[in-house]
């Protein structure tokens, strides 16, 4: 038995020699993470004979190695060309996967590159699942999101808020955060409410996660006026603008070097708006543009 | 009768534990274990949907393959092995030979299931028990939602429907060619439903009563199907349950009854 084992694990290593040389010559072809194998999902559905369910999983742990892998890629050109495709397949396969409607509009309202930017196809699958689950006012919650956030029409947003807050069983609160967008949207005060009752009531932790990161931003964006405030008074004062955070420790005009939320320190950029901005190593950027002061350099 | 059936059946699971049959449930212990961990890293929180999806798949999967690979050889290893002669001779009538063949192999499957449905339980309190956050994520249906035990009942039945029809091949055919009927019949009758409809789309009359013949003749396995809606936590009746469970228990009675008529019929001089 012992010689047998020892002959299976000899020609075993041989085995993995033998292909490890071969690789290290003939070096394996790139695996292409973009087939999408299959693209019409009422086909694959018929096709899957009761395992729709498991097959959705795997089309949703595919849509997430896509989202993931594009964003995190170095190449400029990140199109995200297989996220729409890879959640309708999801979708039809399970219609009822409800994180599927609910990241999968987040992942593709994302704009460029942190995401593709399509926040049209991100309320197409939100009415999709609807379609599918009409009791569920979370997905006519992010449709308003989708509006709100990321195409600024507080319009729609109040309208999708609205209808969200009749469906039953929907939170009290969205009925006056479809008034407050309506009156109110587009200002920082109000969407850092969106995003804390977001933080607040997720089950869901990536949800949290980017909840926070948007707070993050929107206060990285108080601190920025505020800095840039300080600089105008400063250069007021002193007749020329200050070359270095230093100048204004060393003057006691700031306690210390001014950290954003993530503890990367804010810079002077002298063609920046108001003078400071975000480092660009900061894990805060990109800043919402919608929110970004238009305002030309300081002098 | 029933010592004789019970003895056969007794034979039959004794045999699948000596083929190592139970031992795909190691196989689907390390498969949810292993996912279990992995899946976690892959998902974004939806580890508990998936693994039920897993899980239940897995069980229809190992299922499927005991049902219909040691279906197809009951009776045909028998007269293979030329062991169907000593058999006949000795106190025992054809039909309860049958039914016995039948009924010890459902009882392998039963406990194939039983302990798969267990093992994916177990998965999941160990998960809840690690994580306790899983619970909170899991909005649709509790962890360990025993709505999931109404997907396996109707699982056990639907193998036992595609054992019928294994075992009925089994009495007239090898292996290799009732192994393809078998599974055919499985693919078809997942996709029976359309042949209700066949005559919303065709215009010949003849072909959509022919449609509607072939619905109720083939085996109808779509509604054994509850992974999805258990797993979503949408409400399965236990009047659904019973119908199904009634409508499979009767197929696999038919198709016992039948194999047995070509048993009977076998001439093994």
């Amino acid at each position: 038995m012992l010689p047998l084992l020892t002959a299976a694990v000899l020609l075993w290593s041989g085995a993995l020699s033998v292909q490890a040389v071969r690789e290290a010559r003939h070096p394996l072809p790139p695996v292409s993470s973009d087939i999408l194998y299959f693209r019409g999902g009422a086909a694959v559905s018929r096709a899957a004979l009761g395992f729709d369910a498991i097959l959705a999983d795997l089309y949703w742990i595919r849509a997430i190695q896509h989202f993931g892998g594009t964003r995190r890629a170095q190449e400029s050109d990140k199109t995200y060309r297989l996220l729409y495709p890879l959640l309708d397949l999801t979708t039809t396969l399970d219609p009822h996967f409800n994180i599927a409607y609910r990241f999968g509009a987040l992942f593709l309202s994302e704009p460029h590159p942190a995401g593709p930017g399509r926040p049209d196809l991100a309320l197409s699958l939100l009415e999709r699942g609807l379609a599918a689950d009409p009791k569920r006012w979370q997905y006519a919650q992010d449709a308003g999101f989708v509006h709100y956030w990321y195409r600024q029409d507080y319009k729609s947003a109040a309208g999708w808020y609205d209808r969200a807050s009749r469906i039953e069983g929907a939170p009290w609160w969205l009925r006056s955060m479809a008034a407050s967008t309506l009156a109110e949207g587009g200002d920082r005060q109000s969407s850092r409410q969106l995003w804390q009752q977001i933080y607040e009531t997720t089950d869901d932790t990536w949800v949290r996660d980017n909840a926070q990161l948007k707070l993050a931003q929107l206060k990285a964006l108080d601190d920025i006026d505020a800095l840039a405030a300080l600089v105008s008074r400063y250069a007021q004062a002193r007749g020329v603008p200050p070359r270095s955070w230093n100048e204004l420790v060393a003057r006691r005009w700031l306690a210390g070097i001014p950290l954003d939320p993530s503890g990367t320190p804010y810079e002077l950029k002298p063609d920046a708006p108001g003078g400071v901005a975000l480092a660009e190593k900061s894990s805060l950027q990109p800043l919402p543009p919608q929110f970004l002061r238009k305002a030309g350099p300081t002098t | 009768m029933g010592r004789v059936i019970g003895l056969v059946a007794y034979h039959v699971f004794k045999e699948s534990v000596r083929d190592k049959v139970l031992y795909n449930l190691v196989l689907f212990a390390v498969l949810m274990i292993s996912a279990s961990y992995l899946i976690g890293q892959l998902t974004a929180g939806q580890d508990v949907k998936i693994i039920k999806d897993l899980g239940l798949a897995a069980s229809e999967v190992f299922g499927l393959f005991i049902a219909v690979f040691i279906g197809v050889g009951l009776v045909w290893k028998e007269v293979d092995r030329r062991s169907v002669y000593n058999l006949l001779v000795k106190p025992l009538r054809r039909h309860e030979f049958i039914v016995g063949k039948f009924a010890g192999l459902a009882l392998t499957l039963f406990v194939n299931i039983s302990v798969m449905a267990a093992a994916l339980y177990a998965v999941l309190a160990l998960m809840n028990r690690l994580e306790p956050g899983l619970a909170k994520a899991a909005v649709e249906a509790p962890v360990l939602d025993p709505q999931l035990l109404k997907a396996f009942a109707l699982l056990y039945v639907q193998m036992l429907v595609v054992t019928s029809v294994a075992l009925f091949f089994s009495t007239f055919s090898g292996p290799m060619l009732s192994a393809a009927f078998t599974f055919g019949l499985y693919i078809v009758g997942h996709f029976n439903a359309d042949l209700a409809n066949f005559e919303a789309v065709v215009k010949s009359r003849a072909a959509g009563w022919l449609g509607k013949a072939l619905y109720y003749v083939l085996p109808n396995l779509a509604p054994f199907d509850v992974k999805a809606a258990v797993v979503h936590g949408q409400p399965v009746s236990a009047a659904y349950v019973t119908l199904t469970t009634g409508y499979g228990l009767l197929y696999a009675g038919v198709m016992v009854t039948l194999a047995v008529i070509v048993f009977s019929r076998r001439d093994f001089k």
